[in-house]
């Protein structure tokens, strides 16, 4: 599967604002619980962590488990406090990760 | 003489349901958006929540990327997708001069790798081909469906509306016993919607996925219990065109969510 991601970060905000940030990736979030048409385990692949840094500092992580959905959406608040990156990387059972990034301007 | 008012009774019972049986009237005509849930609606129309934006993020890629033996990308021939592919998803399934049949977006996408970039045809259903058909129909958002003219088409359509309207499967119901006699009624705690094509391909909750119409259709012969056609099938173009007409004027969707 190409590498997808959607996020949303506001490209300016004042200082000390709070802001929301959402991102969403591709991924199918197998389960490890599903059989396919042979009767054989589908091997689970889910996304075990998502991670965001606010100019090279982790500012938000979540864990994921098997009951949350293919393609997971999440939404957080930030305190806008300096100009800088906002990353994002998700990281899945396989160790694949997908990054996407986008800047801020504080004023 | 309370008989004779009984039988009449009857008989207009019996001519009303004749008249629905054939479409739903224009002014009563409504996207499958209306009768979802108000959260539904909210992912559906913010592109930073719409599920369906990552297909049409990758079939941006894959339109730019060359393809086959010619080594030539979509855009190769046809540059800005946002300008030449803006209203063709309003007119499709065109016709097909080569086949003498009506074809569908995806369809006309693989003839195109055959016949231009002399490249192998997308797997139906696949994340490749439902990108770029999400991503070409994306270029039509906000225009209405507007079936295509052509008059060859007309035996093809006439053929749609007989699948449409013919009994299939162990529970002997056809599309329209549903779509057209008992829309906006409740099915197992879901809503009937009117079946409209305008949202095509679209995100469906339950799929968690992008699945395109043919998915759809097949989906539902498979809920009748019947054999449904396969993915390409003639039949199941045929049922497209004439949803397109059935649900013409709608505004397209793509990529819309639904349950």
């Amino acid at each position: 599967m190409t590498a997808r991601a959607l996020i949303s970060v506001p490209k300016t905000a004042m200082r000390g604002e709070i802001v929301e940030i959402r991102a969403m990736t591709a991924h199918p979030m197998e389960t490890g619980y599903r059989t396919g048409l042979n009767g054989t385990n589908i091997p689970r692949n889910i996304i075990r962590r998502f991670a965001c840094t606010y100019d090279g500092e982790e500012v938000f992580s979540a864990d994921l488990f098997p009951a949350i959905s293919a393609n997971p959406f999440i939404a957080f608040t930030l305190i806008a406090t300096t100009s800088g990156t906002i990353e994002f990387v998700w990281t899945d059972d396989d160790g694949k990760t997908q990054t996407a990034s986008a800047d801020i301007t504080v004023t | 003489m309370r008989i004779l008012c009984g039988v009449a009774a009857i008989f207009v019972v019996l001519t009303c349901h004749i008249a629905a049986a054939d479409g739903i009237e224009d002014e009563d005509r409504r996207s499958g958006f209306d009768f979802m849930a108000p959260e539904t609606r909210a992912l559906q129309s913010d592109d930073t929540s719409n599920p369906g934006m990552l297909w049409v993020l990758q079939g941006e890629q894959l339109w730019q990327q060359a393809e086959g033996q010619a080594e030539i990308a979509c855009s190769g021939c046809h540059g800005d997708a946002s300008r030449t592919m803006h209203g063709v998803a309003a007119r499709y399934p065109a016709y097909d001069e080569a086949t003498g049949r009506p074809i569908d977006l995806a369809g006309r996408i693989n003839s195109c790798r055959a016949t231009r970039q002399r490249a192998e045809p997308l797997a139906p259903e696949s994340d490749a081909l439902l990108a770029l058909t999400t991503y070409v129909a994306h270029q039509s958002r906000g225009m209405r469906v507007m079936p295509a003219a052509d008059p060859r088409l007309a035996p093809f359509r006439e053929n749609g509306r007989r699948l449409f309207q013919s009994r299939i499967g162990q529970l002997d119901l056809s599309c329209a016993s549903c779509h057209d006699d008992n829309w906006g009624k409740r099915l197992g705690g879901a809503p009937i919607p009117q079946a409209h094509p305008n949202g095509y391909p679209l995100y469906r909750l339950e799929w968690q996925a992008v699945g395109s119409l043919q998915r759809r259709l097949r989906n539902c012969m498979i809920g009748v219990r019947a054999e449904p056609f396969a993915f390409g099938a003639p039949e199941l173009v045929d049922l497209e065109l004439y949803l397109t007409e059935r649900g013409s004027g709608l505004p397209i969707e793509t990529p819309a969510v639904r349950p």
